[in-house]
């Protein structure tokens, strides 16, 4: 067995993914057929809060082709109520939540019938023949409304809107000083409010859930980023015992925390393939998608600020109020906490306030998506720390090196709890200044201001952190979280010498086969062709907590080295007896064991063969070479970057074009510097579109305006600029890679940089704020000073997405 | 029903089928080409493009009636021999896709881009793609993916170019013409 020449780690392979995805030799979910397999069709809600009176399905049922019509009531026994896995506080409020609304519906989009037929089209022909009444009941929409006193209610039973309250407080926690006081002693002060608007996340593959029920066990296909949480909440919620499910992620197309979620569409047709005994198929159009896939975001953030007048930050309060829609679903009450811990950001605060409430609405339920509490956070404090910058009249960069942790200060205790192990914000920043040409870029927009320019020039910083690699368990349970954070690697080395990796996450574009295949050919010394990844089937794949949070590497990549480490030492043990040696005097490089200061030498294939035939093993040594490994991280990680904008805003038209953006990232030891290019780039599109273009808008009836891609304005490439992206590197002390997680970063840096960058250009009109997305009309009556009309005009279409390209190029065209 | 044939991808099929019958659906659930996926039902996001008669089309806006007696070539039609298209082996030396969803309809609409266009600008690319959206990896590797397949399949880029070392041999501008033209 030869040894690749080149190092793996930090190598720019291509990735073996590709291979089946640019010809079309994929595996979605919707692409199974199985023998008599029934199809299923899904009837919604049209309203958003209203009592179910009556459900008519006899016509329905005798449509051609339907073999079964259920509604809620029919499944009401057994359908339980769809798992909440974070109960943040001990008294939180939770809703019971069906998977088919039983009485009443609270949500427009919830499911309430559901049609099984021969074919797809026959199931979604009878839903037009279900009759239901409705009984209209007061909507919630507001979140401020919902949560006062004396609001009409989401829950009748429950008796209130809120949840839960989760507060943080460092004078409490003995990790700093009191907010109170230093808000009181402050030489300056800052007040904003900030409002995180709804996201949806608007994966580009459909969900797709297949059940066949006709083996022994239940076989599950799900386009899921957590098919072994899917295993285990289909178990504990439906009453099947856990050994008799098997589910399979097969190619997933993208998931950005959308497809963090035990679904009520899976639940559904597991329901139904359950009672009819056949096998089920259910694939959501994308409008189901965008009205019952679940949302993101949706918070109301009051900060207070207090500093001196040198720049020194004092202390922080935040309070938040977080949207969770209708319902809890699986994480959903824990996505704003995980905030908790990163509105501190990178800065000493000597004194930090959190508290959040949650609260219930009438809409689609919110849960994870992409950064998941942390973007919330990194965007507030990013746009407060330039609102103390405007406040002093200094440059928003001096007040963030004024305040945050130097290289030398690290590990880093922070006022939040935490402890940074490792970072150098002085490093990426002054690489992405320089990238950005930052000091030209502010010459250049005094000179605009100075004479009046009609376009105005602004540039916004972001120099971000967030915590990854989610997570070490003991965190996980100290915040109530149902579950551990723990990941699973298994490695089995064949007797060809060929090697299996089992991992326990389950990747849905991140190129895991690619970069585990390389973590274990530098391991192990074998050929990166030679190694074989398997994932996202819980028969092949046992155990795992599956892909998200940036986890993978972190966690699931450090269970492959553990695991990769036990097989050479095993190895090591028969090699040293083959060769009659001392095992001390054993050294394993390049796939080979050798004996110190001899010629003599054998490969691990060959170990691995010896292994195998077991003819002739040394005491005490079992056959084979595998190996599993769970490793649970002791810290998360912490990357971090500078991101930099600068934009163009037309002050006629409020158009804003993104005239550079560099950004530099630290996310530790790179594995593969072209997936963490990618991942960073993806990110900074999905972070700009909620800076710019993207918005989930409810009518005064809770109907989602926003409810196709073009409305909803997912951007395309026309509407989107190239970036400059870099990379510092300061290795994780957290876990032998040195890695830190990449999934996340760009989404989390890019918005605050982006709004930065728009306020900042117009600031001088006397602007301190546009909310998101920051459409022409938001910043034309921000410019013009109509701001409060600004503040509530939530319009669908009336950014410069993908329904006009051109109007998005602006000036430049 | 009405019948209809279709030659995808070099193979001819005949087949009954409903009016209403989308292309897309046609492909997909009758003959198994489940190469060409389905994104949305807006006609939004691309993924659904194929090639009807040499033109990139949504196959979700056709329906499969209206393909009666025309050729179409999907993704899986795309590689000759065991070679990939040029725009095939871009997108993968590029990494221009992550999950890989939009990658069918993102390849055949840049094949319709270079058609049009055999050397567009960074600009030129982005607005051939605006009715391709794709949400992993913000485009930009796209664009240099489709640019660097313009250079690749140039007359007179030639075999000779060794693009990397895993790339499979060069195939020779007159080829490539017409698979781009004539698919």
């Amino acid at each position: 067995m030869t040894s690749t020449l080149e190092p793996e780690l930090g190598r720019a392979r291509k990735r073996k993914e590709d291979a089946r995805l640019i010809t079309g030799r994929t595996r979605w979910t919707d692409n199974m057929a199985l023998p008599g397999m029934l199809h299923l069709a899904i009837l919604r809600s049209p309203a958003a809060h209203a009592r179910i009176t009556s459900i008519d399905t006899t016509e329905a049922r005798r449509m051609p082709g339907v073999q079964a019509v259920l509604t809620g009531r029919d499944v009401a026994d057994e359908q339980g109520s769809l798992p909440c896995a974070w109960p943040i506080t001990e008294d939180m409020k939770t809703p019971n939540a069906p998977s088919l609304a039983v009485d009443e519906v609270r949500f427009a989009g919830e499911a309430v019938a559901v049609v099984a037929a021969r074919s797809a089209a026959e199931a979604h022909d009878a839903l037009d023949a279900i009759e239901v009444d409705y009984e209209d009941l007061p909507v919630v929409l507001d979140l401020d409304s919902a949560a006062a006193d004396g609001s009409d209610l989401v829950h009748e039973d429950l008796g209130t809107n809120r949840s839960a309250t989760w507060t943080f407080d460092s004078a409490e926690a003995g990790t700093g000083g009191d907010v109170q006081q230093a808000l009181a002693e402050a030489e300056v002060r800052v007040d904003r409010t900030f409002r995180q608007q709804r996201l949806i996340p608007a994966f580009m593959e459909p969900r797709s859930v297949v059940v066949d029920p006709t083996g022994d066990q239940f076989t599950v296909w799900s386009a899921t980023q957590v098919p072994h949480i899917l295993r285990l909440m289909i178990s504990m919620t439906l009453g099947v015992p856990e050994h008799k499910v098997r589910v399979i992620a097969p190619d997933v197309g993208g998931g950005f925390g959308g497809k963090l979620q035990v679904t009520p569409e899976e639940f559904i047709a597991f329901l139904l393939a359950r009672r009819l005994g056949k096998p089920v198929k259910w694939t959501e159009s994308r409008s189901e998608t965008m009205v019952s896939a679940h949302h993101g975001r949706d918070q109301v953030q009051r900060l207070s600020l207090s500093a001196k007048r040198d720049g020194t930050v004092t202390g922080l309060k935040v309070e938040l109020l977080a949207d969770m829609g209708a319902y809890l679903r699986l994480v959903t009450p824990g996505v704003p906490i995980l905030g908790a811990f990163m509105f501190n950001a990178i800065y000493k605060f000597p004194a930090y306030h959190f508290s959040c409430t949650n609260v219930f609405t009438n809409k689609t339920p919110t849960d994870a998506y992409r950064g998941a509490g942390r973007p919330e956070a990194t965007f507030a404090i990013e746009r407060m720390m330039d609102e103390l910058a405007a406040e002093l009249g200094m440059d928003p960069m001096e007040v963030r090196r004024k305040n945050w942790i130097g290289r030398d200060e690290f590990p880093f205790d922070t006022v939040a709890g935490l402890t940074y192990d490792s970072g150098d914000y002085e490093a990426a920043t002054d690489r992405a200044m320089q990238l950005l040409g930052y000091d030209e870029l502010r010459r250049e927009q005094a000179e605009r201001r100075q004479r009046g320019d009609v376009v105005q020039l602004g540039i916004g910083i972001s120099t971000f952190t967030e915590m990854c690699g989610l997570a070490p368990s003991r965190v996980l349970g100290s915040l109530s979280y149902g579950a551990g954070g723990w990941e699973h690697a298994s490695i089995r080395v064949l007797p060809t010498g060929k090697v299996e990796v089992v991992t326990g996450v389950s990747p849905h574009g991140q190129g895991h086969e690619t970069a585990w295949s390389q973590i274990v050919a530098d391991r192990l010394g074998v050929p990166f062709e030679d190694v074989e990844i398997l994932h996202g089937d819980t028969q092949s794949s046992p155990k795992g907590l599956d892909t998200y949070g940036s986890r993978s590497l972190a966690v699931g990549g450090m269970a492959v080295v553990s695991a990769a480490d036990k097989v050479i030492d095993k190895a090591r043990k028969i090699a040293a007896h083959l060769m009659e040696c001392s095992e001390d005097d054993v050294e394993f490089s390049g796939g080979s064991f050798g004996v110190r200061g001899t010629d003599r030498s054998t490969a691990l294939g060959d170990v691995a063969l010896a292994a195998f035939t077991a003819h002739d093993m040394p005491e005490g040594v079992e056959p084979s070479l595998d190996a599993d490994a769970t490793f649970d991280p002791e810290n998360f990680s912490f990357p971090h970057g500078t991101h930099l904008c600068a934009v163009e805003v037309d002050t006629e038209t409020g158009h804003v074009r993104i005239r550079k953006y560099a950004c530099v990232d630290d996310v530790g030891t790179v594995v593969n510097p072209l997936i963490v290019e990618g991942q960073v780039h993806g990110g900074l599109a999905q972070g700009i579109a909620q800076a710019l273009f993207e918005e989930a808008v409810h009518d005064e009836d809770g109907t989602l305006t926003t409810a196709t891609l073009a409305d909803y304005l997912v951007p395309s490439a026309a509407d989107l600029p190239e970036y400059t992206t870099d990379r510092t590197e300061t290795r994780a002390t957290s876990n032998a890679l040195g890695v830190k997680g990449v999934g996340e970063a760009g989404t989390i840096a890019s918005t605050p940089a982006v709004v930065n960058a728009v306020v900042d250009a117009i600031r001088h009109f006397g602007v301190q704020d546009v909310p998101m997305p920051c459409s022409p009309q938001r910043v034309w009556r921000a410019i013009t000073g109509a701001r409060a009309s600004a503040a509530t005009a939530p319009e669908a279409g009336g950014g410069t997405g993908s329904i006009d390209g051109s109007g998005s190029r602006g000036g430049a065209r | 029903m009405p019948r209809i044939t279709v030659n995808v991808d070099g193979t001819e099929y005949t087949d009954d089928v409903e009016p209403r019958t989308l292309l897309v659906h046609h492909l997909r659930e009758r003959l198994g080409k489940v190469g060409t996926v389905v994104g949305c039902d807006t006609s939004n996001c691309g993924a659904f493009t194929v090639h009807l008669d040499g033109q990139s089309v949504k196959s979700c806006s056709v329906l499969a009636v209206q393909a009666d007696g025309c050729e179409i070539t999907t993704i899986e039609g795309l590689a000759r021999d065991g070679r990939l298209h040029p725009v095939q082996q871009a997108f993968h030396d590029n990494h221009a896709l992550q999950c890989g969803f939009c990658t069918p309809g993102m390849i055949m609409q840049s094949l319709d881009l270079l058609a049009e266009n055999p050397d567009p600008d960074e600009q030129e690319v982005r607005e051939g793609l605006e009715g391709n959206l794709c949400r992993c990896t913000g485009y930009q590797n796209i664009v240099r993916a489709v640019r660097d397949a313009a250079g690749q399949m140039r007359p007179g880029a030639g075999p000779a170019i060794e693009h990397t070392a895993d790339t499979p041999q060069q195939r020779t501008g007159s080829e490539q013409q017409s698979e781009v033209k004539q698919p």
